[in-house]
């Protein structure tokens, strides 16, 4: 219970009118995190899905590019144990102004959440030792498999990446 | 046909150190870059340096706009140290039209830069330096006619938040440099906008 206290504070913070949009909005509550809620929720499980995180921003061209074929790949693979996330850089002031937007615009159906950690010297090398800090940048991860793919995405090239996890 | 293996693997390997770039301790290769002001600028013109902040950068990415006033004020601290800032817009122009050339003088004229802004127009020089992101910072020193590198990463540990910043990774170890010290963190990592390559 405990680790889930950040976020439902986080929940109990959102504006009122967020909480009771008429339009039917995936996005109206968007979780905030630090690295550490993070990695414990989303970059470690131990369960029989095979996880694909992206590191992403609305301001990011190469990423809202390569979205689309996360969506698909959510939207084909869900049914046989295939979690997309994209995690947002985005900075937490655009929350309302430009990422719920954007997401309502593009119709994103796929989980999201804000990354708020600005010590990303701190939890850039965690998230894989390799990695410079340019986005996009994907995770792909089972209990027992874990790739880093710091590169851009078409939908065939994902499939080909989580397929031999199926 | 073992010669033409030999060629293509003599090709994969090279592409793959270029793709890996400057370590600390590295010669950094000098340039000769159009800047903003209509002049060419290498780094060897800065006679009097102790070294040169070489900052990929541009016009689009957030994650620059964020910094752009400190690399004002570490440009006008630090240059008359010996130790100026050239930013180098890596990015094409064509997939990012925001920094074009045009794009980057007006900038340049907006923020009122006291540093030297470049355009890497045939993106020869990033991949040498292994720059993969904006705002990438490489800091050289100048030993006999060589810059070597020695510091790569951020310029501190808030790219959004001056006001929040705790560690001022770039001025510290420009400070090391000129108390004769190395840099520690020699490198740090940021958040930034990939460069920006032509499809």
């Amino acid at each position: 219970m405990k680790r889930f206290a950040p976020l439902i504070a986080i929940l109990l913070l959102l504006p009122a009118g967020g909480m009771t949009n008429p339009v039917s909005d995936t996005h109206a509550e968007i979780a905030v995190m630090d690295f550490d809620a993070l990695d414990q929720h989303w970059l470690t499980r131990n369960d029989d899905k095979v996880y694909v995180v992206n590191f992403w921003a609305t301001w990011c061209a190469p990423c809202v590019k390569e979205l689309p074929a996360f969506e698909q790949l959510q939207a084909k693979y869900a049914d046989r144990g295939v979690k997309v996330l994209l995690v947002s850089l985005d900075f937490p002031g655009h929350l309302e102004s430009r990422l719920k937007p954007f997401l309502q615009q593009m119709n994103i159906q796929s989980e999201v959440v804000l990354l708020d950690d600005p010590d990303a010297n701190r939890w850039i090398p965690l998230v894989d030792e390799s990695w410079q800090g340019a986005i996009p940048a994907t995770v792909v991860y089972t209990k027992d498999y874990r790739a880093f793919h710091q590169r851009e995405f078409t939908f065939e090239q994902l499939e080909a990446v989580i397929k031999p996890l199926l | 046909m073992k010669k033409i293996f030999f060629i293509l693997s003599l090709v994969f390997v090279t592409s793959g150190i270029a793709a890996q770039g400057y370590g600390i301790g590295d010669v950094a290769t000098d340039f000769r870059l159009l800047n903003v002001d209509g002049s060419y600028v290498s780094m060897s013109d800065y006679t009097d340096a102790k070294g040169i902040v070489v900052i990929f950068s541009c016009n689009h990415c957030p994650f620059v706009v964020a910094t752009e006033d400190r690399m004002i004020d570490l440009h006008n601290k630090y240059a008359p140290k010996g130790f100026p800032i050239i930013a180098i817009n890596p990015n094409d122009t064509i997939a990012e039209p925001r920094d074009s050339f045009t794009k980057m003088i007006e900038r340049a004229n907006e923020k009122n830069f006291p540093f030297a802004y470049v355009i890497d127009a045939d993106q020869s020089i990033y991949p040498q330096y292994g720059a993969t992101h904006t705002p990438h910072v490489y800091l050289l020193e100048k030993v006999g006619n060589q810059f070597i590198v020695a510091y790569i990463g951020a310029i501190d540990n808030n790219h959004r938040d001056a006001s929040a910043v705790t560690e001022t990774y770039l001025a510290n170890a420009i400070d090391a440099l000129l108390a004769g010290e190395r840099p520690d963190p020699a490198v740090t990592r940021a958040i930034g906008c990939t460069i920006k390559v032509r499809n």
